[in-house]
Order: C-alpha cells, then structure tokens, then sequence
C-alpha cells in the first residue's frame, strides 16, 4: 500500500486545532491508562515471581517501592486503575443507549475524573494511616 | 444478497465474523474487573511495607490465591483484547499489523502464565 501522509494535499483539522475539552481528555486518558495498566500487569507479574523466588528478589523489589519513585509508580498505578474502571462505567452507560444528551455527557466526564482522585487518595490516605504514617 | 465482489472472496478478506465476541468479551472481562481491582488496590497499598513472611503468608491463602487468579485471567484477556483494538488503530500494513497483534498476544500469555505459576507456587509450596 502506497503512504497514505500526502502533505500536498490539505489535511481535515486534528486535536491542535480544537479547543481542548474535557471529553477529549478523559478520552485519551482512558486509552492511555490502558496501556499503561498493560504494562502495569507486567510490573504485577514481576512482583509475584519475585515472591514466588525467594526473599532475596522480593527485598530487592520491596526496595525500590519503598523508594518515593517507586511509591509513585504504585500511586500511579492505582490511580490508572480506578480512572479505567470509572471511564469504563461510563462507557457501560453509553452501550446502553444513554448518557448521550450533553448535558449528562459533562456531568458523566466531570465524575469520572474526580471520582478516580477521591478513591486512590482515599485508598493511599488509608493505607499511610494504616501503617501508622499519618 | 452480498454486496461484496467475486475477487475480495476470493481473497478471504473483510470480517472474521468475530467483532461481536471481541465486544461482548471485553465488557464481560470489564464487569469482573471491577470487584477485582478494589481487592488488588486494598491488597497492594496495605502490604507497601510488607515483610517476605507476611507478603507470602497473605497470598497464600485460598481465598486470596483464587482471586488472584480470577484477577490475572480476567484482566490479562481485557488487556490483551483492548491492546489489539489500540494495535488495529494506530498500526497500518497487514505485515506490520499481523505481527503487532501476534506479539501482543505473546506478550499477554507470557504475562498471565507467568502470574499464574507464581501464585500458584506460592500457594503450594
């Protein structure tokens, strides 16, 4: 097949030219988590065969997520799993047939962009009090 | 009535006859995810300064081991399945498509046989 890119010919208008909303963000960002939780699940996979190992493979990884670089690839990935769930919600909504109208399409993008941020702070807020942290 | 010409039969191309299933199965896989991802946030962020005994010790029971499981199954088919559509988009060429679609499936069975042996190996030994 021949490259479909002939710059001659004028190309229909793309995202840098829209003004940004929050329906296409939290579009990008849906598919964009989801291919970070693939290689998140990668992350998963490496981490239970470092258990299974032995003890010295698990510290080495203990290690690192004691590391505020590691701690913030696990709120990350928390934070990437709740905003896939709820922008997966969403689209359950839409493969009934509703949520169309705009004005339920903007309340829809606004929880499901602040509903991710009050689940993963709620879970690490949990977590650090659990721990005696905070 | 086809609409579709003798040579493109021919060829074999157009529908695999298998969209609905790819739909179908990742809302499915989606559904089961949701519970699953609740237990996998609640069990990471309370063992961030787990010991070796007590990481193992958790994992180990039946309960938690099963869900583990139902939790890789489910979640490596998603992933696998929303991978290809993100392939099927962005990737163009049949050859450079193919091999993108067969390598993520590599990569997906390479990810969930791998969380399956250790979970399993922790549970058993």
């Amino acid at each position: 097949m021949a490259p479909q890119s002939n710059t001659a010919r004028p190309l229909s208008p793309h995202i840098q030219i829209y003004r940004w909303t929050l329906t296409m963000i939290l579009s990008i960002l849906h598919r964009a988590t989801g291919v970070a939780l693939y290689a998140g699940s990668a992350l998963l996979a490496l981490w239970l065969l470092t258990i299974a190992t032995g003890p010295e493979a698990y510290e080495a990884v203990r290690g690192f997520a004691s590391h505020w670089l590691g701690r913030l690839v696990l709120f990350g990935y928390s934070w990437a799993l709740f905003h896939h769930m709820c922008g997966g919600l969403r689209h359950f909504v839409w493969d009934t047939g509703r949520g169309f109208d705009l004005k339920v399409v903007e309340v829809m993008a606004r929880l499901s962009a602040v509903v991710p941020l009050i689940l993963t702070l709620a879970a690490w807020v949990a977590a650090y009090h659990y721990l005696g942290v905070l | 009535m086809t609409m579709r010409t003798p040579l493109s039969r021919v060829k074999g191309l157009g529908s695999a006859k298998k969209g609905t299933e790819h739909f179908w199965l990742q809302r499915v896989t989606a559904i089961a995810n949701i519970p699953l991802t609740f237990f996998l946030v609640i069990a990471i962020v309370t063992h961030l300064n787990a010991d070796y005994a007590t990481m193992r010790a958790f994992l180990a029971q039946p309960v938690v081991s099963i869900v583990m499981l139902l939790l890789i199954g489910s979640t490596v088919w998603h992933m696998r399945l929303g991978m290809q559509v993100v392939i099927e988009d962005y990737v163009h060429g049949e050859v450079r498509k193919l091999l993108s679609i067969m390598l993520n499936n590599f990569v997906a069975l390479i990810i969930g046989v791998s969380c399956v042996f250790a979970v399993i190996k922790i549970a058993l030994t």
